[in-house]
């Protein structure tokens, strides 16, 4: 029956299988389904196995559900909801009056123009388009006569759940918080046995007992510990300024992952020469040779920068941004020997990887596998961190 | 609400509050024989779902909790050889019939009850990545083999499992693939209050209508550790019953602003953003 419905989701990626095809079949053949709105429940709880898909299967359902072209293009949305003069009717009299202070054709104009600059998507501020903010367009924010665009609203059709798209959050493909970093970070493990022996095991007990004529002999083990070592080396300042919060995120969540057995991290600027820094406000240098010097090839590198700089800053003797820096071994051979002391090695970019045609990240991303800082980016990354290169 | 194919169900309880999507999840996951599998935030009441299934529907409920130890053998069974080998030294039992070493785990109980259980597996992301897989089949079939005694374990009504997640290891997809899923978001507002009020059937209005206004307030803010769940708000509004705080001061002064915020950097950046402080007492700022 509904196997457009099937292909709509594949198109839109959402993994679905044909066991849970079946399933959902199953589950119409009972009679389960009386309604439009049981029919996007029941679909969503058998086929849609985690919410970062929730989006995705909102898109997919919308199309299937009116034939809606373009689901994704949010303008189209905003054009829809200024449209309706009911939506104005929802607010109160004290918030009318403070929405009539900005002319609705003013708002359209000046939301149009935000719409043209603004290219990410932002959250809190009081200009941008965003959630959380007071900048009069978004949503669950504080100025009473903005544009709300998504957000929530009452007497909800499984449609209009599906047009509100809230589970935008938890697309993986979108920057993370720190909670699901760490679950990624976690799955940089390789379990060996150290410790003290205190683990019975019982193999070998059952084996000396029984070699032993029934007397009693217990057999203890070490236990299975994670032995992985981290080196994080971040870049600080300059453009990775709108990277920050980011960049702390997955500094948070590395530093409290208990798991690793060691983990040491550098700050520098641009690019890597003579020094790191272990301040952040870069005062306490440590040598980047001392570094190779006592960390040995086995510790899983991190490197988190946008690789962006000026060429020569890559490839000129004396090319630090910071003049006081004075290498005499220009940046990219710095980066080669780093890369080519440790065995594992990723470079974690915030950038979108749109804006990676660019020369010095090229350049950076032939020494070191490039991923970028999201959660599928850092999913590879951990990926290509288990396995030598 | 699906009707009249006896499966349906459960329908709440009278201490747990469900929304409808949730009710007719589990009503197919009753129907289908398949487990369901709930994630969500902290405290949006996930466990406390399988304990409602049981009590609404009159049916035992059987816990398994994984740590992070746990094996999927356990489950099952465990053949207590050590118990074997200790008789056998002294003598003062038959070993030779194994039976009485094997022991039942959670899941082979709900398989080898008389009438049908409710099967709670929480928490199973604490346990090691490859132990959903180790229970497909098991699941699958709700049935298994116990070779030292050439014994099948066969449900003989299909258990009503509910598997609670917090999403810390990825789940294998040939076990998601088996399983229904939903997500329990955080209760909106008129939600919210029916579960209070389950908890409080005498709060009256207005101090309900100020915890609510605060309690919601809080979650806007996006830069707390650790944001207020429906578990601290319950709190939150025993303590100002307890306390008897004047209706007029609970938006105003968020007394006991402890119960709602549990980490101590959360609550610096909130009282140092949104709080003047006069003496000993904080007052929410004008905005």
């Amino acid at each position: 029956m509904f196997t457009y419905f099937f292909y709509l989701l594949k198109s839109k990626k959402v993994p679905v299988s044909m066991t849970e095809w079946m399933t959902f079949m199953e589950a119409l053949d009972k009679g389960c389904v009386k309604s439009l709105d049981d029919f996007y429940f029941l679909s969503r709880a058998i086929l849609v196995k985690s919410e970062s898909y929730f989006d995705q299967f909102d898109v997919a359902f919308q199309e299937f559900a009116q034939g809606v072209e373009n689901a994704q293009d949010i303008s189209d949305q905003i054009w829809e909801w200024l449209k309706d003069p009911l939506n104005k009717a929802l607010y109160d009299e004290a918030q009318k009056a403070a929405c009539d202070t900005m002319k609705l054709d003013e708002l359209m104009k000046e939301l149009e123009k935000r719409l043209k600059e603004q290219t990410e998507q932002h959250d809190g501020g009081n200009h941008w388009i965003g959630r959380g903010g007071t900048s009069p367009f978004g949503h669950s924010g504080y100025h009473p006569g903005g544009i709300r665009i998504g957000g929530e609203s009452r007497n909800r059709s499984a449609v209009q759940i599906a047009a509100e798209r809230r589970f935008r959050n938890y697309r993986s493909d979108i920057t993370l918080d720190t909670r699901q970093m760490k679950i990624a970070l976690k799955r940089l493990r390789q379990l060996t046995r150290t410790g003290p022996e205190d683990e019975l095991n019982l193999d070998k007990t059952i084996d000396a007992t029984a070699k032993n004529y029934g007397e009693i002999e217990l057999i203890w083990q070490r236990a299975r510990k994670n032995t992985v070592k981290v080196l994080l080396l971040m870049d600080v300042g300059g453009s990775m300024d709108p990277f920050s919060l980011m960049c702390s995120q997955l500094f948070s969540a590395a530093h409290s992952s208990s798991h690793f057995r060691d983990f040491q991290y550098y700050y520098f600027h641009n690019c890597i020469y003579d020094n790191v820094y272990d301040n952040i406000e870069r005062y306490q240098a440590v040598s980047t040779n001392h570094l190779l010097n006592t960390l040995t090839s086995d510790y899983k590198l991190i490197i988190v920068g946008d690789a962006r700089m000026a060429p020569w800053e890559l490839s000129e003797r004396w090319g630090a941004v910071n003049y006081y820096e004075r290498n005499d071994i220009p940046g990219i051979n710095w980066l080669k020997r780093i890369a080519d002391h440790f065995t594992h090695a990723v470079w974690l970019n915030p950038d979108s990887p749109q804006y990676w045609d660019n020369y010095t990240v090229e350049l950076i991303a032939k020494a070191f596998p490039m991923f970028p800082l999201t959660l599928d980016g850092l999913d590879m990354a951990v990926q290509k961190l288990v396995v030598k290169r | 609400m699906v009707k009249n194919n006896g499966f349906d169900k459960f329908s709440g309880s009278a201490d747990y509050v469900t929304s409808e999507p949730l009710r007719n999840v589990v009503n197919v996951s009753i129907a289908l024989g398949k487990p369901l599998l709930i994630r969500g935030e902290p405290g949006t009441g996930k466990t406390l779902l399988a304990h409602s299934i049981a009590k609404g529907l009159g049916k035992r409920l059987i816990t398994w909790n994984i740590k992070s130890t746990t094996k999927a053998q356990e489950g099952l069974y465990v053949y207590d050889t050590v118990q074997r080998l200790n008789d056998s030294r002294f003598g003062d039992k038959d070993v030779s019939n194994i039976k009485q070493y094997i022991k039942l785990g959670k899941l082979g109980q709900s398989f080898a009850a008389k009438e049908q259980v409710v099967l709670l597996i929480d928490e199973v992301d604490k346990a090691d990545v490859e132990f959903p897989n180790d229970l497909l089949n098991e699941l699958d079939e709700m049935s298994f083999y116990i070779p030292e005694t050439e014994e099948t374990v066969k449900a003989i009504h299909r258990p009503i499992t509910v598997i609670t997640s917090n999403a810390e290891k990825e789940l294998p997809d040939a076990f998601l693939r088996r399983c229904i899923f939903h997500y329990i978001e955080f209760p909106d507002p008129t939600l919210m209050e029916q579960i209070v009020k389950v908890h409080f059937p005498e709060l009256k209005g207005k101090l309900l209508g100020e915890a609510m206004k605060t309690f919601y307030m809080l979650r806007e803010i996006d830069d707390f550790r650790k944001k207020p769940s429906t578990s601290e708000l319950i709190d939150w509004i025993r303590v100002l019953i307890a306390a008897g705080v004047p209706h007029d001061d609970i938006a105003s002064e968020i007394p006991f602003i402890g119960t709602l915020l549990k980490k101590e950097t959360d609550f610096y950046y909130f009282t140092k953003r949104y709080m003047t402080k006069t003496g000993d007492k904080y007052m929410m700022r004008k905005r």
